[in-house]
């Protein structure tokens, strides 16, 4: 019941963020609400392996959390550079 | 291996074994956590790869003070607690804001005063991390943040947050009270 | 017992479902995407951070506690540089916060022409 009502309130954001998402209208708040969804998809993956008694969702979860950060961080290196990677110009802090 | 630094050297050579063990002992830690087996197969192959993980951050070089800020897990004790306490108490502020769109949108700068760049960057990230300022850019030893609301924005130029993240590191407390740059 | 802790767990869940909720509707009623940083920072913290301490009542000390932690930690360590990264992102492109002239042209001043040390790691 707990977790029911957990997931239920999570779907609801979620779809807050969807909505926001599909509006924009910049790219960036398109990225920001994506990464949003993307917090919010961890917290899913967690409370339903509560759900389901399997606690091996939480694996998921961890391996959710990681890539939902290197996703936000290289789709916005995308749309500013429209390149994922570029020359450092004999910088030493290089590309980062 | 000629050593190439971003500013900040990272003293001397048994600190960074300290910090080499540390990380072993960490990455062995997250290891069994995630298995949770103990069978010699499984525990052999988890030290060759957190042999091969601390080899590649050696060869990376970023097994040092700011890659692996080992040294702040004391310190930190106190500063952590605080952080999540501001952060609980700006939250409650910025949800109420939401709830009646009493906001007012504003961009200040203040000074960091930490004498190093990982200083700077835990005292960014900590204003990124408590909800209506954000961080949008650190030059040099100037950052620029958004504030969300009046309220959120005068608590960060009393420079509370800025003191205590200089205890953290180390630094001096400035004495000089204005923490805003270019205030009157 | 058992019953002591389902309440906190009720408690903490119910707090953290409603930091989400209000963060979701500051997301879709923020003007601006800088306003919208802030709303999304109620989810990335308190959001995530009251739900998972309402879980953690449920499973004692166990393994699956201490996964627990580490995905809230995750959460809370990489969340200020994603956003960091999003600001910069944002400024670099013109696209300035809805804010004063003075302040506008302050943020605007931040931009870093040289892109290889603007960057936005």
């Amino acid at each position: 019941m707990m977790f029911t009502v957990a997931a239920v309130g999570v779907v609801v954001t979620m779809a807050m963020a969807l909505a926001r998402a599909l509006i924009g209208p910049s790219v960036y708040s398109r990225i920001l609400a994506v990464n949003v969804f993307g917090t919010l998809a961890v917290m899913l993956i967690a409370i339903y392996g509560f759900i389901d008694d399997r606690p091996e969702f939480l694996d998921l979860s961890i391996v959710y959390a990681l890539i939902n950060f290197i996703g936000t961080i290289a789709v916005t290196k995308y749309v500013t550079y429209a390149d994922m990677g570029h020359g450092d110009d004999g910088d030493p802090a290089g590309d980062i | 291996m000629p050593r190439m630094r971003l500013g900040c050297f990272s003293g001397v050579e048994g600190d960074y074994v300290t910090r080499t063990l540390g990380l072993a002992a960490a990455l062995a830690a997250f290891w069994v956590l995630l298995s949770g087996y103990w069978l010699p197969l499984i525990i052999a192959l988890g030290i060759a790869s957190i042999a091969l993980c601390v080899v590649i951050a050696r060869r990376l070089d970023v097994c040092d003070r700011e890659g692996y800020p080992i040294h702040l897990t004391v310190p930190g004790i106190t500063y952590f607690p605080w952080l999540v306490k501001e952060i609980v108490v700006s939250n409650i502020t910025v949800a109420k804001a939401i709830l009646t769109g009493d906001v007012n949108p504003q961009v200040l700068q203040v000074r960091a005063s930490q004498s190093d760049a990982l200083g700077r960057t835990v005292y960014a990230n900590s204003i990124t991390l408590t909800p209506g300022t954000v961080s949008i850019s650190v030059d040099e030893d100037v950052i620029t943040v958004h504030a969300l609301m009046d309220e959120t924005a005068d608590g960060l130029r009393s420079g509370e947050m800025n003191a205590r993240v200089c205890n953290l590191m180390g630094d001096s407390v400035p004495t000089d009270t204005k923490h805003e740059v270019g205030a009157a | 017992m058992e019953a002591a802790l389902d309440v906190l767990s009720w408690i903490f869940i119910v707090t953290g479902l409603a930091f989400c909720l209000i963060g979701g509707y500051g997301l879709l009623k923020m003007r601006d995407m800088f306003a919208r940083l802030h709303a999304a920072s109620l989810i990335d913290t308190l959001g995530v951070g009251f739900v998972f301490i309402g879980l953690m009542f449920q499973v004692g000390f166990t393994l699956v506690l201490a996964k627990l932690v580490i995905v809230l930690l995750l959460i809370f360590f990489t969340g200020p540089t994603a956003t960091f990264a999003l600001a910069r992102a944002a400024i670099n492109h013109n696209s300035l916060p809805a804010v004063d002239d003075a302040d506008k042209k302050l943020a605007a001043e931040t931009k870093s022409t040289d892109r290889s040390q603007g960057g936005i790691g």
